[in-house]
């Protein structure tokens, strides 16, 4: 049937009810006892619906500004951190340091943008710049082979002790990040990466600041579970069809748990991006400074009793930048992972 | 290429034996030769190992003994890529990820050796296969944009690009709406004469398997019941389970006695059959083995007349019957009377077939 037909049905069914209304009514005012009344009540009915429709409408209204009023408080909330770093950035240190003027949302652009500028001068935020990203790319992609393979092994092969060694590693998860420090310090330390001047100075360094980190157990577990949910048929279908179990992982598992890769990525840069204790720990040659401890050591010099905090927060609005730029292009898989993930990147 | 399967056995070894839990045997001793170029249809209910045999013949399960040959080669340990099969899975198993013709494109990619072919001739090849099942329109699609007859065709294009020696379907049809089922089950019966590939399938609808195997294997808990062409086993059952599994609507089971080489069921001698010794059996009558018949021996209760139009259904009691309903199919220019209580048959006697009451194996009757 047409959608037409189907149209013209409904119009004639609605019609025919219409009909049939109306006789009801003419029954009704042709019947002596208590058509009036009926007929009052519709009337009342008619007027109730009126208000009550008026009255609903208001309150929609009133919730929508209610809540818009709410999400604009909360936003400014969260917002509002950075408003006051951006807005320090720009004053001068005396203007900072000057107590009536210590409440002075906006500044007076008596410095300009010369902060920023000058970061460039006073630290060597570049080669920080370039030591973090190095660290990030290098330690991501290295944690995502081994990720991706062990995940595989768990989800896909079948070997003596697998369930006792997957429940292994899930007990390590059970025991606080805080309390690896020490054992991993000392095998760093045994290791000598803590040694990080001479030539092979950065090899250490390198060392001592992705190995700790290379395992992320809770990401095995999270592609683990993802790799499971392939059909057991896709893998049959690829063994027909003539693919080894790698190539298999390489052309479909991967694939088709791409989304969780790309959060474990995002996660994994972030994760290098903002780490600060141990760097702050283990780095003792201050040329392999991240990003983080270099903000934070260089604007705190020993003969200038009052730190630079503009020129730090110049500084910090920098380093953001791209943290902020991946958030507002990736923000669908940060989601995403992180509601899988319960937070803890 | 002609399968040949050799006391094939499937055992599954039991996950808890300390608790004394049985081994299972999946498939057992299991004899048959495929001849070449035919579609043959594995029947039986579920649990009856019919996929587990075509899991061997595929080569993606190791039988537990047996030997499986294609033609004189024997391939039992060979991997699947290596025996030269397609395999089109239940629920298609296509990836999702990948466009139709990549799929498609899929097992000529991972050709090695001599076999490996250049671009166009793996396009070329794809677009062939496609065209046999006429998807060579939607080959930029994804799996999730197509319907299941659609997805289905897919599957079987995939099979059947490498140019396999033997086509596994499993399942083709369950995922199939009903209409889609008849439209689907001509298209592989055509393809697979297209191609001309010897062609194993799983089902257990047995209308399915009828309509379009040359050759029929009825199974049950991994033991073979019966060979044969549909139309032989359908006529000629070996035993109580085939004759029960085959036809719709289903057979008409009673408990009867022999007694002077004639037929009773209850006080009623219902017919003749020679050259059986006294014994108590169970007989199955076919639905269009009965014949109204005003002074016919068999007595039922009427209890309903279903109207189809050429034929009528009539659905009827007895006290012997062991289906909780008898169901005859009579042509419907045969008038009955629907006020009586009680109908009165007469039967065909090669529709009526007898079993040994304990051991279900069919007695044959003159």
């Amino acid at each position: 049937m047409s959608e037409l037909e189907k149209d013209v049905i409904q119009n004639e069914d609605t019609s025919n009810a219409a009909v049939e209304n109306e006789n009801v009514e003419i029954a009704q005012s042709t019947n002596p006892v208590g058509s009036t009344e009926n007929l009052v009540q519709g009337v009342m009915h008619e007027q109730d619906i009126k208000t009550v429709a008026k009255k609903q409408t208001v309150g929609k209204i009133l919730g929508q500004i209610g809540l818009y009023v709410f999400l604009t408080i909360m936003a400014f909330v969260v917002i509002f951190p950075f408003i006051w770093m951006i807005a320090t950035s720009l004053k001068s240190v005396d203007e900072y340091y000057d107590a009536s003027l210590e409440l002075v949302l906006f500044p007076s652009f008596a410095r300009d943008f010369k902060n920023y500028a000058e970061v460039f001068t006073t630290t060597d935020l570049e080669m920080y710049f370039l030591n973090t990203v190095i660290i990030g790319i290098a330690s991501t992609l290295m944690s995502l082979v081994i990720t991706i393979l062990s995940a595989f092994a768990l989800a896909r092969l079948e070997f003596k002790g697998k369930n006792i060694l997957f429940a292994g590693l899930l007990a390590t998860m059970m025991i606080p990040g805080e309390l690896f420090t020490i054992t991993n310090y000392k095998t760093v330390a045994d290791f000598g990466w803590t040694n990080q001047f001479g030539s092979m100075g950065w090899i250490n360094s390198f060392f001592n600041l992705t190995m700790p980190f290379l395992v992320s157990v809770f990401y095995i577990y999270l592609l683990k579970q993802n790799f499971m949910q392939i059909p057991e048929e896709l893998y049959l279908a690829a063994k027909v069809d003539g693919t080894t179990d790698f190539k298999y992982l390489l052309r479909v598992m991967i694939p088709l748990a791409l989304p969780t890769l790309i959060s474990i990525t995002i996660l994994k840069m972030m994760g290098a991006w903002n780490t600060y204790m141990w760097p702050k720990l283990t780095t003792t040659n201050s040329d392999y400074y991240l990003i983080t401890i270099g903000l934070r050591e260089a604007f705190s010099s020993v003969d200038n009793q009052q730190p630079d905090i503009p020129l730090q927060m110049a500084a910090v609005t920098m380093v953001s930048i791209p943290l902020f730029l991946v958030f507002l292009f990736l923000r669908k898989y940060i989601m995403k992972g992180v509601s899988r993930s319960g937070i803890k990147g | 290429m002609k399968v040949e399967l050799q006391n094939l056995t499937k055992i599954f070894p039991s996950r808890n034996k300390k608790k004394g839990e049985p081994d299972v045997v999946a498939v057992n001793d299991f004899t048959f030769t495929i001849p070449d170029g035919k579609l043959v249809g594995l029947l039986g209910p579920s649990g009856c190992g019919k996929s587990t045999t075509l899991y061997m013949i595929s080569g993606l399960q190791q039988p537990t003994s047996g030997r499986i040959f294609f033609g004189d080669e024997d391939v039992t340990d060979l991997s699947p890529v290596n025996r030269g099969i397609g395999l089109v899975f239940q629920n298609y198993a296509l990836y999702p990820h990948m466009t139709v013709k990549q799929n498609i494109l899929f097992p000529l990619q991972n050709l090695k050796g001599a076999d490996k072919m250049t671009k166009e001739q793996m396009l070329q090849r794809a677009y062939e296969a496609a065209r046999l099942v006429q998807i060579d329109e939607l080959m930029d699609r994804k799996p999730s944009e197509l319907s299941g007859g659609q997805q289905q065709r897919v599957a079987i294009a995939r099979a059947i690009v490498k140019m396999p020696r033997v086509l596994l379907l499993d399942e083709p049809l369950s995922n199939l709406d009903a209409r889609l089922r008849l439209q689907t089950r001509e298209e592989i019966r055509r393809i697979q004469k297209e191609t001309g590939i010897t062609t194993v399938f799983v089902t257990h609808d047995q209308e399915e398997a009828m309509s379009i195997s040359d050759l029929i294997v009825v199974m049950k808990l991994g033991v073979v019941q019966q060979v044969g062409k549909p139309q032989d086993i359908y006529d000629d059952p070996t035993n109580l389970f085939v004759a029960k599994f085959l036809g719709t609507p289903p057979i008409n089971v009673f408990q009867g006695e022999v007694i002077g080489e004639k037929l009773y069921v209850g006080e009623n001698a219902i017919l003749d059959v020679k050259g059986v010794e006294d014994q108590p059996v169970t007989f199955a009558i076919r639905p269009e083995g009965f014949e109204l018949n005003e002074n016919g021996p068999l007595v039922c209760e009427l209890s309903n007349v279903e109207v189809m139009g050429r034929d009528v259904s009539i659905i009827s009691r007895h006290a012997n019957a062991v289906s909780p309903i008898i169901r005859s199919i009579i042509n419907a220019d045969n008038k009955l009377d629907v006020s009586s209580t009680t109908v009165r048959y007469s039967l065909k006697p090669h529709k009526v077939f007898l079993f040994n009451a304990q051991t279900e194996e069919r007695i044959y009757f003159n």
